[in-house]
């Protein structure tokens, strides 16, 4: 799956996956929105799935932990929510946010809190990179009898 | 035959105080957080996910606490709490090609595109004690330079640590997997997934039977203990199996999982995990039917984890010879003889069983050595009245 086939509600669950239970809480604000639990949120596990070679064969690497919460706002939209790990109080304030997300403009303070944290992940990504750049071999040969 | 028998409640519930106690070690020290653990021992926590079948640095972290750092009854734990969570699915296959490098490395290849990463590695230190890693810094000097700066000493100008990494600019985002440039000249085994694309077998659902496939092979060394599957793919080194490995490549990073979620009907990226890869490369003289090429040897796992990773993929390449048409002789080449006895769990289970009562089993075994002792006694004072007087 490329960025560019992602649709916008793909974009902003993988944003929300990745994100820290405060990151998730300081969005939405203190006050929750009116919401029902349709689906508490519950951990289990997702078997995860390796290739042989890379490209090849599929095979069962094992299992990572999950934890996902479905709810439903007053107003009616439902929301989702699915990430490594088990915190429960995330998946539902995630869902929560899914749910608001898919009703609002893209250009609501909702949507650009979302770009925000879409922006420090993509700069916490870079800086590894670069760290892991910094050690990289710069390779010199040695000439002899020259 | 099989008797059960009551006693012993007080001495257990005694035994879990002091085990506690134990674990706790000298109160006058700190108590270590399962925060710390999951931080500053993360090479443990990733032992302990692969063999305990499960991707959560927190509970790895959480098992070895409360092991007190044995790996194999962290991994015990890890398995046995995996049994009380459903299964929502099967991830999508991840995509090693699109891993966020944190290290990556090729004995084959110099100059390969992307470049060698080193990354976090303990390979070029010293194997020095770096005392300054004790918190009672005056008990002994003495630094491993590799690791710890030396107090005042300035970095020389050729120094990688003189270049901060805010001048350095971030890796390619797309590294090739070293086979795949092999691949391309047509020089190594293609690696294809089968017709149709199957999903693959669970041993952890279904029983295994031989001969087993890849998938089960690469499902079991996946989890096997990393002892275990170090030893054996020294074997293959050292000549007990068919090998000459170089490693292609070993890779390090964080690689995204997505999972389609049945009420969704579209895939979620449910964050990022942490795994190692190393493409073995082997030479193959050729046979009948597949002429002179590279052949692979694969390992996966999850966390840093590369002498784990590095050893699967010797095994599998050796696990591999029934394909090539080579004799399996020896332990590494037999799938049943290496997935029988790779999983440290069952294998601890089943030795350490022994330390439990078998009085019943026992007793049984006394009375019968007793008796076979009593006979023979008898039989040979038997002998010994019909055996002729010697002649005075």
């Amino acid at each position: 799956m490329t960025m560019s086939e992602k649709t916008a509600r793909q974009r902003w669950m993988a944003i929300l996956s990745r994100a820290s239970r405060a990151e998730v809480a300081s969005l939405l604000g203190p006050d929750l929105p009116q919401h029902e639990v349709l689906k508490a949120p519950e951990t289990g596990t997702v078997m995860v799935e390796g290739r042989a070679g890379g490209a090849g064969r599929r095979f069962n690497l094992g299992e990572a932990t999950v934890t996902r919460c479905v709810v439903r706002l007053a107003e009616g939209a439902m929301g989702f929510s699915y990430a490594l790990g088990r915190d429960a109080r995330k998946a539902r304030l995630a869902a929560i946010l899914d749910a608001r997300l898919q009703a609002e403009a893209s250009d609501s303070t909702l949507h650009q809190g979302i770009a925000r944290l879409a922006e420090n992940q993509a700069a916490a990504r870079d800086l590894a990179s670069r760290k892991a750049a910094a050690t990289k071999v710069d390779f010199f040969t040695l000439v002899r009898g020259a | 035959m099989y008797v059960a028998v009551k006693g012993g409640e007080a001495a257990i519930l005694a035994t879990h105080d002091l085990v506690a106690e134990a674990r706790r070690g000298d109160e006058a020290v700190p108590e270590i957080s399962v925060a710390q653990i999951r931080e500053q021992q993360g090479l443990a926590c990733a032992r302990v996910m692969n063999e305990g079948s499960l991707y959560d640095a927190d509970l790895a972290a959480l098992a070895l606490k409360q092991a007190q750092g044995d790996a194999i009854e962290a991994a015990f734990l890890m398995r046995a709490y995996r049994t009380t969570l459903p299964r929502f699915g099967s991830s999508e296959p991840v995509d090693t090609a699109r891993m966020a490098i944190r290290r990556r490395v090729s004995a084959t290849y110099k100059d390969l595109p992307g470049g060698q990463v080193l990354g976090p590695t303990y390979d070029y230190t010293h194997r020095l004690f770096d005392f300054a890693l004790m918190e009672a810094s005056n008990i002994m000097v003495g630094l491993d330079p590799t690791i710890s700066e030396r107090e005042g000493e300035p970095h020389s100008a050729e120094d990688a640590r003189v270049r901060p990494e805010h001048d350095a600019k971030p890796l390619d985002a797309h590294m090739p997997r070293v086979p795949d440039i092999l691949g391309a000249e047509g020089l190594m085994e293609p690696e294809e997934p089968p017709e149709g694309d199957p999903r693959p077998f669970d041993l952890t659902r279904e029983p295994v039977s031989f001969p087993a496939d890849r998938d089960v092979r690469l499902q079991a060394m996946a989890r096997g203990d990393e002892g275990f599957m170090l030893g054996l793919g020294y074997s293959v080194q050292r000549g007990y199996g068919n090998s000459h490995p170089f490693v292609g490549e070993v890779r390090v990073g964080e690689v995204s999982v997505a999972f389609v979620p049945e009420e969704l009907g579209f895939a979620v990226d449910l964050g990022d995990i942490t795994l190692t890869e190393c493409q073995m490369v082997n030479q193959f003289a050729g046979s009948k039917d597949v002429p002179p090429q590279f052949t692979r040897g694969y390992g996966l796992s999850f966390g840093h984890s590369e002498r784990k990773a590095m050893s699967m993929s010797l095994v599998d390449r050796a696990l591999k010879c029934r394909e090539f048409g080579e004799a399996a002789e020896y332990p590494a080449q037999q799938d049943e003889f290496v997935l029988y006895h790779s999983d440290n769990v069952e294998a601890a289970g089943f030795v350490e069983h022994l330390k439990l009562p078998h009085y019943v089993d026992f007793q049984g075994e006394l009375e019968l050595i007793r008796r076979i002792r009593r006979e023979r006694e008898e039989r040979l004072a038997r002998n010994q009245d019909t055996l002729p007087e010697a002649a005075e």
